[in-house]
């Protein structure tokens, strides 16, 4: 934020592991950066945006992370030093390119960030990425804070231009969104050492490719080398009683729990490093691998010969935390077994799961679906949260994307007992839906596909995407016509809705359900809460009305709570009128019309 | 380097203000010589979710998260995430709660006996196993220093004392922090906070025992449905209507069923809106369900 001030001293400011990335891009003088937004990932390009008002770097949102390491491989390829950045699905989606990328290498280099998040708390999986890099055969640098996030950005850089490769820089939830002080450096405008045709290198025909197979093995075998030197890797001895290996925010909780314990903390950490790990093993008596997630260096040490424990002792399954690390040291005895402190307990508390917001779009489109008593396939967004109570009407969700093909499946399936819709955000569309689309009109399939055009990214904080008519940097741009995207796309039937009217959007749906073929119902309405917040003049309920049916309670909007006040023993409703953002959809559904809007000075409803 | 060291909770709903308030924090710590580390969840919580930021400062500071049991004072922007945080609070460790209550959409959801899921406010009570609870109407000490969306700092300035920051570096970290827009404001509510004194002397009217709301007969009912009348599927009015989903069709049959017929909250949607008179909602006297957390709030 306002930390990464325009000019660039020596002094330490707090940063989050994101806004560090920035800055440590900038400081190595990247040139293009491009991404596509996915916790905990988002805020290394906005970062990256804010620490740029001159515009000296060219910063995208692409369409998806195929799109956005494309971009970044060609900016490489081009000269200029090249940031992409995603979520750990996200590398998922752009390891096409990725894993040939580790073939071509390219002129200057090229940093790829996958965010990780363990603990899965904004993700539909957690898959631990370290493993991809090994895959693809590309170098992986793992910060455990801000400081060491700024310091392996610029690290990358110049690994990637030294070794001709792309450089996987993985963090995880608690570097990318916690803050620590990190002391910033020059900021240097981007490299620009130019194209340079070179065909046997960038032209991946088999006859080329075959020869790069061999060039990446070598570089693997080089970058080895490297990395039993590199201060990235470093051992640092204390008691040789144990020695602990670890990486990335692992070593920090390490260092606390075990604070006398030897530790070989390793930031460079594919290749292993294979001679420093058994240098290391061989001068301390029991070994230890703590690290986040899967077995990755576990298994490599166990490959070597070493006779480490993790697994055994920590958790496989979710986030490692400071209380996971001490009862994985508990259980191998290094530390007092003893009773850990009972902490109070607390009360019996209300669950607060996340929730469509008052006023949301996303709404009405799923009451609908659900009244129609369709079987729906989702996709990933805000409206994901229809699955849940009260909307209770969503049965899939896997990646982004996949509710148009699932759809598909599904009806061909001929189990499917009713009407089957796929429900896809504009975001999701252009990101991996128009593929699907394309294919459900060409097999002619019996089917509804339900666009949620709400102009933005919304789950993610309101990035913009090619439908959305705005630049990262909040410039006007050209925009996607979405309706016109659809009917070129070969769908015949196209129908564009405001999700605000309640009988509309069910007669829309009704109607598409019931014709023949492929058709698409477009919800166009935009998102309350981001880019802009939008409010309108907020509703009230009129008590002496209301039959208390719960109608209104259907919807799930935040803003309608229940009052003290009873009717034939159920709870009359109110209105938080000031978080209510005037959608008008509760006044539509109440059949004794107790809800209207608020009129200033006068009581809400005359009787 | 000052040689304390200390560990902060700060929680909420999504959209409070939770991360802006513990940037602050950090804030003052790193301008008063310290290590901070701070680590929150930005995402899907936001979304009207819980959100929550760990703050640790010292002379060294290694780990973002802090263990649980182990946080030295919770700032809660909201009464239930408080109550939800005490586990992270050390014993003798202060809990700061603001007496606002967002209660989630899934608090209202028994229908039929009407039991709201949100835990009661009794700071009273929460001595029990906090001993240092600091409660405040933290919008309304907002509103009367200018701006009650600024209650944040009012529960920043409660938590002032606390920590070994100087007068200087909070000043420094709200306004290198805070919009400019909101920037008075949010002074004017740090310093009502920081002027608060806990215990607080009891404000009229507590310590005499709640007064529970009496029991209500909880709302059940049973549909008859006259199948001759019934138009079918072609109508539907009734299905459209039941704010319960009690009534759809079995494949291709003309008469309305009742599908879910223990749902039915006789609220008489039905019976009024059906253009046939084929149905007729009874209320029937049934033993209330299980109610969720005993949480009638007064
Ligand atoms: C491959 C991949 N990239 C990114 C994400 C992160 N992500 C989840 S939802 C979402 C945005 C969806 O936007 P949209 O479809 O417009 O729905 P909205 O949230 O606006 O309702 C993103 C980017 C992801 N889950 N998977
Ligand atoms: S952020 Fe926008 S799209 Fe997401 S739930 Fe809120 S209103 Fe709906
Ligand atoms: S008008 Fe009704 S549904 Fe819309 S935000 Fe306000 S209370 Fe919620």
């Amino acid at each position: 934020m306002s930390s990464i001030a325009a000019s660039s001293s020596s002094i330490a400011v707090l940063l989050s592991g994101n806004e560090a990335i920035a800055q440590g891009a900038r400081e190595a003088g990247v040139g293009v950066a491009a991404g596509y937004p996915g916790t905990p990932s988002t805020e290394i390009l906005e970062a990256l945006v804010r620490s740029d008002p001159d515009r000296e770097v060219y910063v995208e949102w692409s369409s998806n992370e195929k799109v956005a390491i494309d971009v970044a491989l060609g900016a490489a390829v081009g000269g200029t030093r090249a940031l992409t950045t995603m979520k750990h699905v996200g590398l998922n989606v752009a390891s096409d390119t990725f894993m040939t990328a580790a073939y071509t290498g390219a002129r200057a280099g090229l940093v790829v960030v996958s965010a990780d998040d363990p603990g899965m708390h904004s993700s539909q999986n957690e898959q631990d990425n370290r493993f991809l890099a090994r895959f693809a055969g590309v170098p992986l640098l793992e910060p455990s804070d801000s400081a060491e996030a700024r310091d392996l950005t610029i690290a990358a850089f110049e690994l990637a231009e030294r070794f001709d490769t792309p450089v996987l820089l993985r963090t995880t939830t608690r570097i990318a969104h916690a803050r620590g002080l990190v002391t910033l450096g020059e900021r240097r405008a981007p490299s620009r050492a130019g194209f340079v045709r070179d065909a046997a290198k960038y032209v991946m025909l088999p006859g080329f490719a075959r020869r790069r197979r061999v060039v990446l093995l070598e570089r693997l075998e080089a970058l080895r080398r490297h990395a039993e030197e590199t201060p990235l890797n470093r051992v640092e001895l204390r008691d040789p009683a144990v020695g602990v290996v670890t990486s990335g925010i692992a070593y920090q909780y390490v260092r606390e729990a075990l604070p006398e314990a030897s530790v070989l903390k390793l930031g460079l950490t594919h290749p292993l490093p294979e001679a420093l790990v058994r240098d290391f093993c061989a001068r301390v008596g029991r070994v230890l691998v703590i690290e986040e997630l899967d077995p990755y260096l576990e298994e490599q040490l166990r490959a070597l010969g070493v006779a480490a424990e993790g697994k055994r002792f920590f958790p496989r399954a979710g986030e490692l935390s400071p209380d996971g690390v001490r009862a994985g040291l508990r259980a191998a005895g290094l530390v007092p077994a003893g009773t850990p402190r009972t902490p109070a307990p607390a009360p019996a508390t209300a669950a607060r799961p996340p929730v469509l917001c008052p006023g949301c779009p996303h709404v009405v489109p799923f009451l609908a679906l659900r009244q129609l008593g369709a079987i729906v396939t989702g996709d990933i967004g805000c409206y994901t949260l229809a699955a849940s109570p009260p909307l209770s009407a969503m049965d899939s969700c896997v990646a982004m994307g996949s509710s148009i093909g699932m759809a598909m499946g599904l009806v061909r399936s001929g189990g499917a007992s009713g009407p089957v819709v796929a429900t896809i955000g504009d975001s999701t569309l252009l990101h991996a839906g128009i593929p699907a689309l394309a294919d459900a009109v060409a097999n002619d399939t019996p089917l509804t596909v339900l666009v949620l055009d709400n102009g933005t990214t919304a789950m993610t904080g309101g990035q913009s995407h090619p439908g959305a008519g705005a630049t990262i940097r909040g410039d006007g741009a050209p925009r996607v016509d979405i309706a016109a995207l659809c009917r070129a796309l070969g769908a015949r039937s196209v129908t564009v809705v405001d999700p605000y009217d309640v009988a509309a959007t069910y007669r829309a749906l009704e109607k598409a359900i019931a014709s023949p073929g492929l058709s698409v119902v477009i919800t166009d309405r935009p998102c309350v809460v981001a880019p802009v917040k939008i409010r309108d003049t907020p509703f009230t309920v009129a008590a002496e009305r209301c039959i208390a049916c719960q109608l209104c309670m259907n919807l799930g909007c935040p803003s309608i709570v229940w009052a003290d006040e009873r009717y034939e023993g159920r709870h009359k409703v109110a209105i938080d009128e000031t978080t209510c953002t005037g959608c008008a959809v509760c006044a539509q559904v109440c059949p004794t019309d107790a809800i209207a809007l608020v009129t200033e000075g006068a009581p809400a409803h005359a009787g | 380097m000052p040689a304390e060291s200390g560990s902060v909770l700060l929680v909420g709903v999504g959209g409070q203000g939770v991360v802006l308030s513990s940037a602050v924090a950090a804030d003052a710590a790193r301008r008063s010589g310290f290590d901070v580390k701070q680590s929150e969840v930005h995402g899907m919580s936001q979304r009207g979710g819980v959100v929550s930021s760990h703050l640790r400062y010292g002379p060294l500071v290694h780990s973002p998260l802090i263990g649980a049991g182990e946080a030295d004072a919770v700032v809660a922007l909201e009464w239930n995430e408080g109550v939800r945080a005490i586990p992270a609070l050390r014993p003798g460790g202060t809990l700061i709660v603001s007496l606002d209550r967002i209660p989630p959409p899934s608090a209202f959801v028994d229908r039929h006996g009407g039991a709201v899921a949100y835990p009661a406010v009794a700071p009273d009570t929460l001595r029990r196993t906090v001993p240092d609870v600091r409660a405040a109407d933290a919008t309304s000490v907002a509103a009367a220093a200018g701006n009650a969306r600024a209650m944040n700092s009012v529960l920043l300035g409660i938590l002032s004392p606390l920590l070994p920051f100087p007068a200087e570096a909070w000043d420094g970290a709200i306004a290198a922090n805070v919009p400019r827009a909101a920037l008075e404001a949010n002074r004017a509510a740090f310093a009502a906070g920081r002027a608060l004194r806990f215990p607080a002397a009891p404000a009229p009217g507590t310590g005499r025992p709640r007064r529970r709301a009496p029991a209500e007969p909880p709302s059940v009912g049973s549909v008859d449905i006259v199948d001759a009348w019934c138009k079918g599927e072609d109508c539907a009015i009734c299905v459209r209507a039941c704010p319960e989903y009690v009534l759809g069709f079995e494949p291709d049959a003309r008469p309305v069923r009742a599908v879910r017929p223990d749902a039915c909250t006789a609220c008489m949607l039905c019976e009024i809106l059906c253009p046939d008179f084929a149905i007729t909602v009874r209320r029937a006297a049934v033993p209330a369900g299980p109610s969720l957390v005993a949480a009638e709030t007064t």
